[in-house]
């Protein structure tokens, strides 16, 4: 019994994390029909921001992890504006592969920034864990849990009750229309892009503290994100977050009770049956295209 | 005009091209596949670091056959499939006599048969699943342990460990599932009890599902395989999960400074199993080869905690080397023969082959020395 609890703890901490990684995407794929390949590179550059600030530059913690997810705000922009922008109207493969190179670009200028020795980031909280009878947690864990559970109700609550959420779900239904309506389509890209990067980035930062830090740290977070995009249903944001939560809880307890080697497995098996009975995913609010 | 500036610029660079062949032709190439980018390469660029200072000190004492050597190095990413296309691109492109590489068992069992099609020999400076020895490929002189020496050696000390139930948290492939198997072989025949056997994806970073396993199988040691930076995460992981098992690392690849300075205090009281220990290089077989490599090492500033790594790029050209002179020529069958004839100091120990796998296909297999090494209060001390 012991041992289930702190396999439910620690699937709920985390699906934090999935989820934060699966919301980004999701955001930009269901508004901007881009399958952004960047997210797991935008996830490291968080982490690798959070060790520059924090280790050479010795800034604060808290100080640190908020410039960490600006500035991967910034490189979304970047990367929207100068990549994605000259394409709009190209087909889906071509924007791919556009993305796909980007991928490459990145991780690569990570591993020449700052070599392929992994990095680790001090941090603030006692180094004693919290301990509740016999499970027991780290507060670096429970930090970033209540970080990535503040910023995915954040998210829900801009798309939800701000103009520009009403504009992001107008541009999500009818690209077209909502443009004829006076939307500006081209500022609500930018946006998604810029927050589902900022998102990314934001996992990244508050990951990079709990694990070591990188270059090809994004390329297993970016295949997590994918999947649990997929079992939500492309472009829902509740489905992202439920689906992380999901793929956490199947792989802590298949690895806690029926094979660790089938980890990664477990997840992805759920995935194929989820996808037999519901071909669009768990939460798809409509068909899926390309 | 035109046609002559053309004429002129391929005079040029016919000149260049001459120029370099007649250069390569007084090179020695040897080829090397590590991992430089990717899950483990913190190790790989260690054993290139120590591979380098082998190459300085052979050039600097005149060469091999009065050639000076050049090391060729290809990034195999941490990735079996690139490590075969390394060899391909060593062999085929550069047309080296003899390599030196892969750094893990997985990347080596991939090369392997890259060596038997084009019949070129490699040294393997790291990799300790039995299968490279034993599957019968004539190519393959391996200066590392197998797992099965490795324990047998700890065997010999298991006792100061006090152990009552032992549990293993390895990477799921051919060295953590290799490791795990001596390991609990030998610990049976102990009467030692074997608890779970977790396994893990060689670029998983969430550990805690294994570790919460760990904790409730109720063993009182962990033996751990895998490179340096899944050990962070595995002794980070267990602290906060107040693991209260003693951790034995096993395979060498643990660098100990990197533990304490990444782990910090979560380092404390662990045990790691070495080849090299570069705290005590006097305490080596060859103390003057293994003192005048961490000299140098420092002198490179280079990183002490890749020490346990680097030894094995230097052992391992070292190796080479002295099979290039013992053939009289750099031809990959000659190579090969002498191979077997050789006598090396290296850092590690002495370093000559015995004859492994199937007879008349038998694979080199080097006898080499291990070393316990404990952490404790953020220093490393002998044991």
């Amino acid at each position: 019994m012991d041992q289930f609890l702190q396999h439910i703890l620690n699937a709920l901490i985390l699906g934090g994390t999935y989820a934060l990684l699966g919301i980004g995407l999701t955001l930009i794929f269901g508004i901007m029909r881009v399958v952004n390949f960047t997210h797991g590179e935008l996830y490291t550059f968080g982490a690798y921001m959070m060790f520059m600030f924090v280790m050479p530059l010795q800034l604060n913690f808290f100080l640190a992890l908020i410039l960490a997810v600006l500035l991967g705000v910034v490189l979304g922009a970047m990367i929207e504006f100068i990549l994605l922008k000259p394409l709009r109207g190209a087909d889906i493969d071509t924007t791919m592969l556009i993305m796909i190179g980007a991928w490459i670009t990145m991780q690569n200028m990570e591993q020449f920034a700052w070599s392929g020795i992994a990095k680790s980031i001090d941090n603030p909280f006692p180094v004693d864990p919290l301990v509740i009878g016999t499970i027991s947690v780290s507060w670096n864990r429970i930090f970033m849990f209540a970080v990535a559970s503040a910023l995915i109700a954040g998210t829900y609550a801009l798309i939800r009750w701000t103009k520009l959420g009403k504009a992001m779900r107008a541009t999500f239904q009818d690209p077209e229309t909502a443009a004829l309506m006076g939307v500006r389509i081209n500022s609500v890209y930018i946006a998604t892009f810029a927050l589902g990067s900022g998102l990314a980035a934001a996992a990244g930062a508050l990951l990079g503290p709990i694990i070591v830090v990188y270059p090809t740290m994004g390329d297993l977070a970016a295949l997590k994100a994918f999947a649990i995009v997929i079992l939500g249903g492309l472009g829902s944001v509740a489905g992202a977050t439920i689906g992380g939560f999901i793929l956490a809880m199947m792989e802590e307890l298949g690895a806690g009770y029926i094979s660790s080697g089938y980890r990664d497995a477990m997840g992805f098996l759920l995935i194929i049956i989820i996808l037999l009975f519901r071909p669009t995913g768990l939460f798809a609010q409509k068909e899926r295209v390309g | 005009m035109m046609s002559s500036l053309k004429r002129f610029a391929l005079a040029a660079l016919a000149l260049g091209a001459m120029n370099w062949s007649a250069h390569a032709q007084d090179m020695i190439n040897i080829g090397v596949s590590q991992p430089l980018t990717g899950a483990v390469a913190a190790s790989g660029n260690y054993v290139v670091q120590g591979a380098k200072i082998a190459e300085s000190d052979i050039n600097a004492s005149g060469g091999v056959l009065g050639k000076k050597i050049k090391l060729i190095i290809e990034d195999n990413k941490s990735n079996p499939k690139e490590a075969v296309a390394t060899a391909e691109k060593l062999i085929v492109g550069d047309k080296v006599p003899v390599m030196m590489g892969a750094w893990s068992s997985t990347y080596t069992l991939a090369v392997m048969p890259k060596l038997m099609e084009y019949g070129v020999p490699m040294v393997v400076e790291t990799s300790s699943s039995g299968k490279i020895t034993t599957s019968g490929n004539p190519w393959i002189f391996r200066i590392s342990p197998t797992s099965e020496m490795e324990a047998k050696s700890f065997g010999t000390k298991v006792g100061q460990f006090g152990i009552k139930k032992a549990d293993f948290l390895v990477v799921n492939n051919d060295w953590g599932r290799g490791a795990s198997k001596e390991f609990v072989k030998m610990l049976k025949s102990k009467g030692i009890a074997v608890g779970v056997v977790e396994t893990m994806d060689a670029k998983a970073t969430d550990l805690s599902a294994q570790i919460a396993k760990v904790k409730a199988s109720g063993g009182d040691t962990l033996f751990v395989t895998s490179g340096v930076e899944q050990i962070t995460l595995i002794l980070k992981q267990s602290k906060e999960q107040q693991l209260k098992h003693k951790i034995i690392t096993t395979g060498g690849s643990s660098s100990p400074d990197q533990l304490i300075a990444q782990a910090g205090a979560a380092a404390n009281g662990s045990n790691h199993l070495l080849f090299f220990a570069p705290w005590f290089p006097e305490t080596a077989p060859n103390p003057g080869v293994a003192t005048k490599f961490v000299n140098e090492w420092k002198k490179r500033g280079h990183n002490f905690a890749g020490l346990t790594e680097g030894f094995r790029g230097y052992d391992g050209i070292q190796t080479i080397v002295a099979g290039i002179k013992a053939a009289g020529k750099a031809d990959p069958k000659a190579i090969q023969k002498a191979l077997w004839g050789v006598m090396v100091k290296g850092v590690n120990g002495n370093i000559a082959f015995i004859k492994q796998g199937p007879a008349g296909k038998e694979s080199g297999q080097n006898v080499p020395n291990v070393y316990i090494v404990t952490i404790k209060d953020g220093k490393v001390s002998k044991r």
